[in-house]
């Protein structure tokens, strides 16, 4: 998995000349998309995507409501299979392998790409068979093993001090910001190696935000996460990359820093400047 | 210039207030006459029964003395005939509860079925004793034991569990679906892990309401030719049989000739009224624990 993947293509599918991040060689890409188009029904959500996202950053995916942000990273998981009208063209390579081929298990992908929801979704069971579902369902069954990925993931949640002596108590009695951390343990409990977070902190009060937020910096040592957001402050804070999509086209991705500084596009910087969206 | 004239306001507030008083009244008069009929009615039996209710009543067996009849064979057949009619349900109802709503495109196909179970449940039960005494004491040369009541019964109660199991599926909140497919799950390991368990109490209630009908149910017996006068206990699924519902309409009818029978058919009627009343009792306590969880 160490292929270099040399930047033959601008980010940017209809602006030309606003990269400014060519010179990629020393990070691997997860994600290609190729010509990604997708239709609810009649209406086309995203147009034309041609997206790179790299290994260990934080890409970060803004826009106004019905931009198609949501719609894209289900994508990635193909999370938007479950809505029973959509349509995808075009290619999504993860790993070099189109995923939206027949032959790929959405089983298999899912596993490597793990996802956070807007809002916190745990299971009506314990904290510990929230955890170890995901371990359970690719067949771990031994005690021993469970117990240690049920503590290494809750403690890659930062939320281990709080659980560690109620393991066994319905998760539905922590709070909303705990749930989310909970949440995302339980996704880092299948091992992936992307996690797609669909704005994981629009339900969550600021403290819990902050939590979050300094987490995903904590873990993007070790993961490739893919963050959707209404906040702009916090893409300009948490990520490295910023894709910014409008009316299901991608107007503008590069470094975050560029992007909330200097952006190419006159809409980028209406939008980021707050006057509109 | 105002429109509301406040003199015409107070002259016609009389007789709105009357006409308010009036409504009201009106439909719990309404409410009242279910419930005095209700009344009225378990106040006929009781009475009636009272004095021939005793364990001596529900642990003997039947006898032309009216004086040292029981029901244990009406009972013990109500038993057999649920211990059939409860896994057949539960498993046929829940498992086309899961078809419908987990696997089965919305089309005109999922149309067509849903249509065809609402009429089913429609369908008066006399027509399903029909279809019993053809396919399964007849056609299948059962007789009328056990299982052939049992699975006239099953098809009779199904479309209720079907229904109910359907609402209680439909009300597992999609989240915790993406949550389980969002970690690799397939469709069934999502199934049996997170919408059954949450669905459990919804399905249960709507088995245990569909069993409680399924008990008092009397028609389709009599057409699949369920004696009343049966000696011998049932001891499995193969044997004759009879129930209580039974048991209450040839005591009535016997009630011409000999008097005490009414009593008995009373007594009767009491038995089933508690066994009714605490089957739906176990449901509404199971919904109301269960509620509202997410």
């Amino acid at each position: 998995m160490t292929v270099i993947t040399p930047n033959k293509n601008s980010f940017v599918s209809d602006v030309s000349g606003t990269s400014s991040v060519h010179n990629q060689s020393d990070k691997n890409t997860v994600f290609q998309t190729k010509d990604l188009n997708l239709w609810y029904g009649e209406d086309q959500a995203l147009k034309s995507i041609n997206l790179e996202i790299y290994e260990n950053e934080v890409t970060a995916i803004i826009g106004p409501s019905g931009c198609g942000k949501s719609t894209f990273i289900k994508t990635l998981n193909r999370m938007v299979e479950l809505i029973p009208v959509v349509k995808v063209s075009g290619e999504i390579l993860y790993r070099e392998k189109n995923i939206l081929e027949k032959s790929y298990k959405v089983e298999n992908l899912r596993t490597h790409v793990g996802m956070v929801f807007q809002k916190p979704n745990p299971f009506p069971k314990s904290i510990y068979d929230n955890i170890a579902y995901g371990p359970r369902i690719h067949g771990i069954r031994n005690k021993k093993i469970l117990d240690e990925i049920v503590e290494k993931s809750l403690r890659g949640a930062a939320i281990w001090d709080e659980v560690k002596d109620r393991l066994h108590e319905n998760a539905y009695g922590l709070s909303g910001g705990q749930q989310q951390r909970i949440c995302l343990a339980r996704c880092l409990a299948i091992e992936p190696d992307v996690i797609l977070m669909d704005e994981p902190t629009s339900a969550l009060d600021p403290i819990s935000t902050l939590k979050i937020e300094e987490l995903v910096q904590e873990l993007k040592k070790d993961y490739s996460i893919i963050i959707v957001t209404h906040n702009m402050q916090q893409a300009a804070r948490i990520s490295d990359k910023t894709a910014f999509f409008l009316n299901g086209e991608v107007v503008e991705f590069d470094n975050t820093n560029k992007i909330f500084s200097n952006p190419s596009d006159k809409r980028t910087e209406d939008y980021i400047t707050g006057r509109f969206g | 210039m105002k429109y509301i004239d406040a003199e015409q306001v107070q002259k016609k507030l009389g007789s709105r207030l009357v006409l308010n008083n009036l409504a009201k009244r009106l439909f719990f008069l309404a409410t009242l006459v279910g419930l005095v009929v209700l009344v009225i009615l378990i106040y006929r039996v009781v009475t009636d029964s009272i004095g021939w209710i005793d364990f001596d009543f529900l642990t003997s067996k039947l006898s032309t003395d009216a004086e040292r009849a029981g029901i244990m064979g009406a009972i013990s057949g109500t038993f057999w005939l649920m211990l059939v009619v409860a896994p057949i349900t539960f498993i046929l109802g829940v498992g086309t509860a899961i078809y419908l709503e987990e696997y089965a495109k919305k089309g005109r196909f999922q149309a067509f079925i849903q249509i065809n179970i609402s009429n089913l449940a429609g369908v008066p039960s006399i027509v399903f004793g029909l279809l019993g005494l053809t396919v399964f004491v007849r056609g299948l040369g059962m007789g009328a034991v056990v299982l052939a009541g049992g699975l006239t019964m099953a098809l009779l109660v199904l479309p209720v569990v079907v229904v109910s199991a359907q609402e209680a599926i439909r009300a597992v909140p999609q989240f915790l679906r993406d949550a389980s497919y969002g970690m690799g799950a397939t469709k069934w390991q999502t199934i049996k892990n997170v919408v059954l368990p949450a669905a459990l109490p919804g399905i249960l209630t709507g088995v245990i309401l569909a069993l409680s009908r399924a008990i008092g149910e009397t028609a389709p017996l009599v057409v699949l030719g369920i004696p009343a006068l049966l000696l011998p206990l049932p001891d499995g699924i193969f044997d004759k049989f009879t129930v209580m519902p039974l048991q209450i309409y040839y005591w009535t009818i016997d009630a011409a000739l000999v008097a005490e029978y009414a009593n008995l058919a009373a007594a009767t009627i009491v038995v089933l009224l508690v066994l009714l009343f605490l089957m739906n009792s176990v449901a509404i306590i199971i919904r109301n624990k269960f509620q509202k969880r997410y």
